[in-house]
């Protein structure tokens, strides 16, 4: 229970925060709300579907499969794909976490995890062409030639740093579960 | 738009997993259930944070921030993208109209790329799902990632 309520905390912090920006201007207090519930409609959009999706490739897609084309030993062409699903699917930041979190699971290398969140929040093929009309076509893709690599390289670090045994997996399986046998 | 497709998506991959094995179906939205349920605090404290930080920075407060050149601008720049998180559709325009005001190119694309790749408010449930250590490596790593595209932007550009 107090475990329960310990994962509330910031959410308790935020709304005394909120209630404190009310007090002081309660326009900005209303806006603040407004904003929350305008974003919870966008996270209601999304998030039950790719649950869903989850739930469905974590029954179907063989561990095997997900371990021999980015897990470890996959090299370059498991890293190039990577950046394929990531480049591919669209949603924001939050959304790439289950999902990562389960080819984790499967077996996919950390350093293929990194990449698949840096190219997921960082390189969009359909919000290039936004890119280019707002900003410019050279510089989306000037852009887009220095991340890519950047990912790589970001993916590979943190192998390096981060021991495995710190990402929970195992003993988080049953708050977070995605494991079904 | 990217919402309906991706329900669209969901309701055939349902379909057909459904009428393949039925228990199977089952079993993955248990897996679905639990998955979600686990991420309610940590999503409701993100959809909170947000609506608090694009109360108390308005996009006038952004553009002044802008309008502060050199060395201090890019490493301001640098750490508000990565302290707020917008969407990459409102980042864009945002990033258009920024430019018209006449921030840099290369200060740009490290907004940019801190703003989509870092974030303070979606890292609760980073940590949620990765732990403190990966989420604070893999932020860390990519606000340097971005700092450098920018200073590589300013030498190609």
């Amino acid at each position: 229970m107090m475990k329960q309520l310990k994962k509330y905390r910031l959410l308790a912090v935020v709304f005394i925060a909120n209630l404190g920006l009310g007090l002081y201007d309660s326009s900005l207090g209303t806006t603040s709300i407004r904003n929350s519930l305008q974003f919870s409609w966008e996270v209601l959009k999304i998030v039950p579907s790719v649950m869903i999706l989850m739930g469905l490739f974590d029954v179907w897609v063989p561990r095997k499969l997900v371990e021999q084309s980015i897990g470890y030993g996959s090299g370059l062409r498991g890293m190039l794909f990577t950046i394929l699903l990531g480049t591919a699917a669209a949603g924001p930041i939050y959304a790439a976490f289950p999902v990562a979190l389960s080819l984790h699971k499967k077996g996919a290398r950390l350093a293929n995890i990194g990449i698949f969140l840096g190219t997921w929040a960082a390189i969009k093929i359909p919000m290039i062409l936004m890119e280019s009309s707002f900003i410019g076509l050279r510089f989306a893709l000037i852009r887009l030639t220095l991340t890519i690599p950047g990912v790589i390289v970001v993916g590979l670090l943190m192998e390096q740093l981060i021991p495995v045994s710190t990402v929970p997996n195992m003993e988080r399986t049953q708050e977070i579960s995605f494991t079904a046998r | 738009m990217v919402s309906l497709s991706l329900l669209a998506i969901t309701v055939i991959a349902l379909t057909i997993s459904y009428l393949k094995d039925t228990d199977r179906t089952k079993r993955a939205l248990l897996v679905s259930y639990r998955s979600l349920m686990a991420l309610v605090p940590s999503l409701l404290s993100m959809i909170a944070l947000i609506g608090l930080m694009l109360a108390i920075t308005p996009q006038q407060v952004l553009t002044r921030l802008f309008n502060v050149h050199g060395l201090a601008g890019f490493a301001l720049t640098a750490v508000v993208g990565a302290a707020i998180t917008i969407p990459a559709p409102v980042a864009f325009p945002l990033a258009g109209s920024l430019l018209k005001l006449g921030a840099s190119l290369p200060t740009l694309a490290t907004f940019i790329t801190t703003l989509t790749m870092v974030g303070t408010v979606t890292a609760p449930m980073e940590i949620a799902y990765f732990g403190r250590r990966f989420t604070l490596v893999r932020q860390s790593l990519s606000l340097v990632l971005a700092i450098l595209i920018g200073g590589l932007m300013g030498v190609i550009l």
